[in-house]
């Protein structure tokens, strides 16, 4: 009993540390904003606006408030969520990015149901024939994959799937007000990005924890006891390498939540990545407030999920913790 | 295992890895195209056909459609594509490299004092910077470039703070174990003061790891700032520079010209398995993996 409790004291310590970061968090987004050279009703109306006009706006904005009220506000609406009102769109900041998230949200779902299943699977194989052809070659193909960044991943695939060497996939997206699941050959190029851009990770941690664990001693004996290797892989090292594979699908999660910026842009796709680099030109102030802020979460929050799954798939931690 | 062993409880210094990793092949390769492309991006403007903004046709043509000779045709705004190509990669190295150097010297120096003290003063440390952690790299550019506009102290300053806990966590990570050798104790009751044990105590110890992800983390700036400028967001927007140039010419892709997008592509691509090369030699090598196996 006293074990469970650990755990428990565990996760709700965590949880606590994940708030208080996005607290913080809070605080820096809603500051870089008070730094701004010039205010936001300025920046919207221009130059050439009068003295009068501006003060409307600002009131209306409310920046005549105090600072905490402003900032108590803002961050009672996310809550709440009600984050206010986009400055350029001129409308309801989830009316403008509703779909968009769902958008994202789906891009990302995609790109992690294949690449967490394949990644394991070529971990594993290469684990289990380690330093023969196989291993050597996809090895290192990773390791080049890794080093490129995701947008010149992205125009590679682009270049050789959608001009005229083969021109079989669309070379941007153009989904509009649909939904993404009605065009899936669309989805090809984005999604393939991303699990480019994951896989090499996520497979050589697997790698490397599958390794370690294959060399233990209660693995020697259940290979001794007669158990086919396939057996010994998948039903007793995989389990016990789940921990850091857990702390590296969290990290890639985290790394699509920076990487859909590039790969939105890059396919025109209609997700909340695009619409970061939109606001930014505009300075829509409001929407990448609340943009970084979701993208934030995601992070906080994933990284508190593998810290936890961690713990509980762990016997040696889930005892430890207490 | 032994050798493995041994060579594990003696820790590297930088020249030796360096000399280690360099007699392997993937580590010589990937010195060889990075600097093949640092020698492109920093000396390839002063042999340039044309000038960076000069106009020498209409824009997005081929080579053969053009009055005036070019070797790859034009861009966007009917500039020379080899010239603007020869001209983009400077930009981009040299933000990066200031961005990694920054990042160097805040995250060791945070690392180490995090590693020496423990307690009330490591936790607030590492604390922040799981804050800023909570950021991923380009977002927390474009939060502050949305702010104060692009400019290059901005990006160098951005991107280089955001490395920082990249950096101060893998030092503090390995200088945890020095700390409790014996020799900083012996420096302790030497009563030397607390920044001359970190600075010839504890950094000498933890070079090889630094030399390392210092590789790893100047890749990774290097993709992250060529991204930041993919976006549009350069300090100066008529300025040649690779990730610009691949948005600016994507157009081409799909029509007659796709070099302006092309040629900038190949250059980032190389240049990062450049660096990734020589990172993963510089890791081998401060591991022990091929003395190891050499010895075995």
């Amino acid at each position: 009993m006293s074990n469970s409790w650990g755990v428990v004291r565990f996760i709700v310590r965590r949880v606590l540390l994940g708030v208080i970061t996005l607290f913080i968090v809070s605080i820096i987004v809603f500051a870089a904003t008070q730094a701004l050279p010039s205010d936001p009703a300025t920046a919207m109306l221009g130059r050439d606006a009068t003295d009068a006009s501006v003060a409307a706006l600002s009131e209306k904005l409310g920046l005549d408030r105090p600072v905490i009220t402003q900032y108590t506000d803002w961050l009672g609406g996310i809550v709440r969520g009600d984050p206010g009102e986009s400055f350029n769109a001129r409308q309801p900041i989830l009316d403008y990015i509703g779909s968009r998230v769902v958008n994202s949200l789906f891009l990302l779902v995609l790109a992690s149901v294949v690449s967490i299943p394949l990644s394991l699977v070529l971990g594993a194989v290469q684990a289990r024939r380690r330093d023969s052809a196989f291993d050597q070659v996809s090895s290192f193909s990773m390791l080049g994959l890794a080093s490129i960044p995701e947008f010149v991943v992205g125009v590679i695939l682009v270049i050789m799937f959608s001009t005229r060497l083969w021109n079989w996939l669309p070379a941007v997206t153009q989904i509009g007000t649909d939904r993404p699941w009605q065009h899936m050959d669309q989805m090809i190029l984005p999604t393939a990005t991303l699990v480019l851009g994951a896989v090499p990770y996520i497979s050589r941690v697997t790698r490397a924890a599958l390794i370690e664990v294959l060399e233990s001693d209660y693995v020697e004996m259940a290979r001794l006891k007669g158990a086919p290797e396939r057996t010994v892989l998948w039903r007793h090292a995989m389990p016990n390498s789940l921990g850091p594979v857990f702390q590296v699908i969290a990290l890639n999660i985290a790394y699509f939540a920076g990487g859909v910026i590039v790969v939105e842009y890059l396919f025109n796709y209609p997700g909340i990545g695009g619409a970061l680099q939109a606001s930014v030109r505009v300075r829509d102030i409001p929407v990448i407030q609340f943009l970084v802020m979701v993208l934030a979460a995601v992070y906080v929050v994933t990284n508190l999920v593998a810290d936890v799954a961690t713990i509980l798939v762990t016997p040696r931690l889930r005892t430890r913790v207490s | 295992m032994t050798a493995a062993a041994a060579v594990e409880a003696e820790p590297r210094r930088p020249d030796g890895v360096v000399r280690v990793a360099m007699r392997m092949w993937r580590t010589r390769v990937g010195a060889i195209i990075t600097v093949a492309l640092m020698l492109v991006a920093f000396f390839g403007r002063y042999v340039a056909p044309y000038g960076e903004n000069e106009g020498i046709g209409v824009a997005m043509k081929p080579a053969s459609e053009l009055k005036q000779p070019s070797l790859f045709g034009t861009g966007e705004l009917g500039r020379d594509i080899w010239t603007r190509f020869l001209y983009g990669g400077r930009p981009i190295l040299v933000t990066a490299f200031l961005a990694t150097a920054f990042a160097l010297v805040f995250g060791t120096l945070i690392g180490l004092v995090a590693a020496y003290n423990r307690g009330k003063l490591d936790d607030l440390l590492m604390r922040a910077m799981d804050v800023i952690l909570a950021f991923p790299q380009i977002i927390l550019a474009l939060l502050v470039i949305s702010m104060f506009g692009a400019t290059n102290t901005l990006i160098i300053l951005t991107v280089g703070v955001s490395t920082v806990p990249r950096i101060a966590r893998v030092v503090r990570g390995s200088a945890v174990s020095v700390v409790e050798r014996d020799f900083v104790s012996a420096a302790e009751a030497l009563g030397e003061s607390r920044w001359r044990i970190i600075r010839s105590e504890l950094l000498p110890n933890v070079s090889a790891p630094l030399l390392v992800e210092a590789n790893l983390r100047l890749t990774f700036s290097i993709g992250v700032i060529a991204g930041i400028a993919f976006l549009g967001f350069t300090a100066d927007p008529v300025a040649a520079n690779w990730g610009l140039m691949i948005n600016e010419n994507r157009g081409g892709l799909l029509g007659k010209q796709p070099w302006g997008t092309t040629l900038p592509t190949i250059a980032i691509a190389l240049l990062t398995i450049g660096t990734g090369l020589i990172g993963d030699g510089l890791s081998r090598a401060a591991a022990g993996v091929d003395r190891a196996r050499g010895d075995a």
